[in-house]
């Protein structure tokens, strides 16, 4: 399929077979590239064996004679273009391989420094008159829950709601326009702005310096319901024009054709698109550190005072310091809390995507 | 057949009767998706509003108030250049790499494994940023100490890696964190637009003889053109308003300066308020909100020229 003809297709008879231009050029074996590879790094594992070179010198090294050989090669035998391409090819994987070193590095170290944290005592006790080690991260988990689940109460009713008028009373009028364009903007709010909002806003009714959980769920709101809205929208847009129309034929009242026709079978698209807005939420600390504050026992009351949440909790001791001994708790318990908030936001996510594919058949697709 | 006659209703009544109690169901349901569609609008200048509310009283603030500086614009410029600066090294990283994943995924690998590949940036989306920051302030700066030692000693030259390197949080390692946060949201949006090239074009290159590489370059990258510009506005957005990566990975002393790799390194906006935010009061509550404020305008302006781009793209296409 990637043959190229070389030259002109021959029309003269005359042409004498001795100078016959093959029609393809000579390709490289399939397995050229697994043999370049095995051999570049071979090559670069002599030296660093030899020096000791740490893994990440050899990889590199070992990369950078793959990126040199396997091109050259291609150009010699199968011309320039082709060697440009497989050059391209190894570039565009290679920024793959580099995107996803973070991700691998991150999971790693937080499940080898966060795990030696984890025990009973660290999910069921608070940070109450604990200054070194032992305590646990209870009031945090439990604030960040309470904080999350009223931010989802107040977020995903109001995000649907709006995707609906979006899509099925809007029709592109100029309260639409303006309201796309408004969700365009709030999804571009920094988190510490939705803070400095909710910030503002108790300012205005508590007095100076609030610190109140309810607060924070208001903040993450804002964050939380562009994207709700988002996902919704797209996802009824998704849903086929038939069925409104069926039903509407029918004689069945416009909101009890989005009730019960429309929604239902969106469902698994925006349950997964709210639950993928909770986890992203979930982990937000900015705001959370401007309006819900630091406590070190357990607050249940989202109206009265500050509450401890897991991003905020991780933030606080790691930037802590204070005395020298405690130290390695401090920063052993961020660890540990960023363990705990890892998974809770990775089932979230696996979440959303079981509830997105046990409901997708009901699109009809 | 009598009971139709007594009854006083004709058959066109319970139709009327459906449709009028239907139209009252309407009316409500549509009353609250547009009620919905208003409290964000609410929001959203509730967020200007109280923002330029509790800005106001920072304008006058000098010395003690505005923590040492001699007005709010004095204090604010340094650590918009460090937001500016820090976003900027960001995309430097991320735009490239984002466009070689969004390729990976639109075009080169195959259609199942895609599929997980995307996936897997997403979970990239999905770390929190205080773990992030956590990881860059613990473990990342180990790592890339030696490498800034190695910029130092042989491209001290420039004026980006002077130095002195004695700290792996700099404003560099926070450019890093920060473009691995960019880098999921511009690959989704690249990705987009990769997939949305026409199928003819490609084909049409490929049936010409082109490699892969050059259908990308001739096919694939003028149409997307407008739309990476975009995706690079809108990671842009999300970088320049981060903040507990920076705040936990930068080691600020609030400075003007392009040295990249020394331990003085100039603050951004956003974590400047976290980390001054806890012993803050009276009016220097009110300048930081007030630096909460530009960063909501430039991120809104580099937000709305991001949309704007893309929509122009879309357009033209």
């Amino acid at each position: 399929m990637t043959d190229t003809l070389h030259e002109p297709f021959h029309t003269d008879p005359s042409t004498d077979l001795s100078t016959h231009v093959p029609l393809t050029k000579p390709q490289l074996p399939s397995i050229a590239t697994t043999l370049a590879a095995a051999v570049s790094w071979g090559l670069a594992g002599l030296p660093a064996l030899l020096l000791s070179w740490p893994i990440a010198g050899w990889v590199v090294v070992g990369w950078i004679l793959f990126v040199l050989a396997l091109p050259t090669w291609s150009g010699l035998i199968e011309g320039g273009r082709k060697a440009v391409d497989r050059l391209v090819t190894i570039l565009v994987w290679s920024t793959f391989a580099l995107a996803m070193l973070p991700l691998v590095a991150v999971i790693y170290t937080v499940v080898e420094r966060g795990a030696g944290a984890l025990s009973v005592e660290f999910f069921t006790a608070s940070q109450q008159g604990v200054l070194g080690e032992g305590g646990g991260i209870y009031h945090a988990i439990m604030g960040t829950l309470i904080i999350t689940v009223i931010a989802s109460v107040i977020s995903i009713p109001i995000g649907i709601m709006a995707a609906v008028y979006l899509v099925e009373y809007g029709k592109n009028n100029r309260l639409s326009r303006t309201l796309t364009f408004l969700v365009d903007v709030m999804t571009g709010i920094p988190s510490i702005v939705a803070g400095l909002f909710a910030l503002a806003l108790f300012t205005l009714l508590l007095g100076p310096l609030p610190r109140i959980a309810i607060g924070g769920s208001i903040a993450l709101s804002v964050l939380m319901i562009p994207i709700v809205v988002r996902s919704t929208e797209e996802m009824l847009k998704l849903v086929p024009e038939e069925l409104r129309e069926g039903a509407l034929a029918l004689g069945v009242p416009k909101w009890r054709t989005i009730t019960k026709v429309v929604l239902p079978t969106a469902l698994g698209g925006i349950v997964t698109g709210a639950t993928l807005a909770v986890a992203r939420v979930a982990g937000e600390t900015a705001p959370l550190l401007l309006i819900a504050g630091t406590l070190r026992g357990t607050n249940f009351n989202p109206f009265d005072g500050a509450m401890q949440t897991l991003p905020v909790l991780i933030f606080g001791e790691a930037t802590r310091g204070g005395l020298a001994e405690y130290v390695p708790f401090q920063i052993e318990r961020a660890w540990g809390a960023a363990l705990v908030l890892i998974m809770i936001v990775m089932l979230l996510n696996l979440l959303a995507r079981v509830v997105g594919s046990l409901f997708s058949p009901k699109t009809g697709r | 057949m009598s009971t139709i006659q007594a009854d006083p209703a004709p058959p066109s009544d319970p139709l009327q009767e459906e449709g009028s109690t239907g139209r009252a169901g309407d009316s409500i349901f549509r009353g609250l998706a547009t009620g919905a569609g208003m409290i964000i609008m609410l929001a959203l200048a509730g967020v200007a509003i109280f923002l330029v509310l509790q800005s106001i009283p920072a304008l006058g603030a000098s010395g003690e108030q505005a923590y040492g500086a001699d007005n709010i614009v004095v204090y604010i410029w340094p650590l918009l250049f460090g937001t500016v600066l820090a976003a900027v090294i960001a995309l430097v990283i991320a735009a490239p790499l984002s466009i070689g994943v969004a390729l990976v995924i639109s075009h080169y690998a195959p259609r199942r494994i895609a599929r997980l590949l995307g996936y897997l940036i997403d979970l990239l989306a999905a770390v929190p940023s205080v773990v992030y920051g956590l990881w860059g302030r613990e473990t990342l700066q180990g790592w890339v100490f030696p490498i800034y030692d190695w910029l130092h000693d042989n491209l001290g030259f420039l004026p980006f890696f002077e130095g002195p390197v004695t700290t792996g949080r700099t404003i560099l390692t926070a450019g890093v964190v920060l473009a691995v946060m960019a880098l999921p949201i511009i690959t989704a949006l690249c990705r987009e637009v990769f997939l949305q090239t026409p199928v003819m074009h490609q084909e049409a290159a490929l049936a010409l003889g082109a490699t892969r590489w050059e259908m990308i370059r001739m096919a694939v990258f003028p149409y997307a053109r407008s739309g990476i510009t975009s995706a690079v506005m809108l990671g842009l957005g999300r970088a320049l308003g981060e903040t507990m990566a920076v705040a936990l990975v930068l080691s600020a002393s609030g400075i003007v300066t392009f040295n990249l790799i020394s331990s003085q390194n100039p603050s951004t906006i956003a974590a400047n308020i976290a980390l001054n935010y806890a012993n803050a009061s009276g009016t220097k509550v009110n300048v930081l909100i007030a630096g909460g404020l530009v960063l909501f305008l430039v991120t809104f302006a580099v937000n709305f020229l991001g949309r704007y781009l893309a929509a122009r793209g879309r357009a033209k296409a």
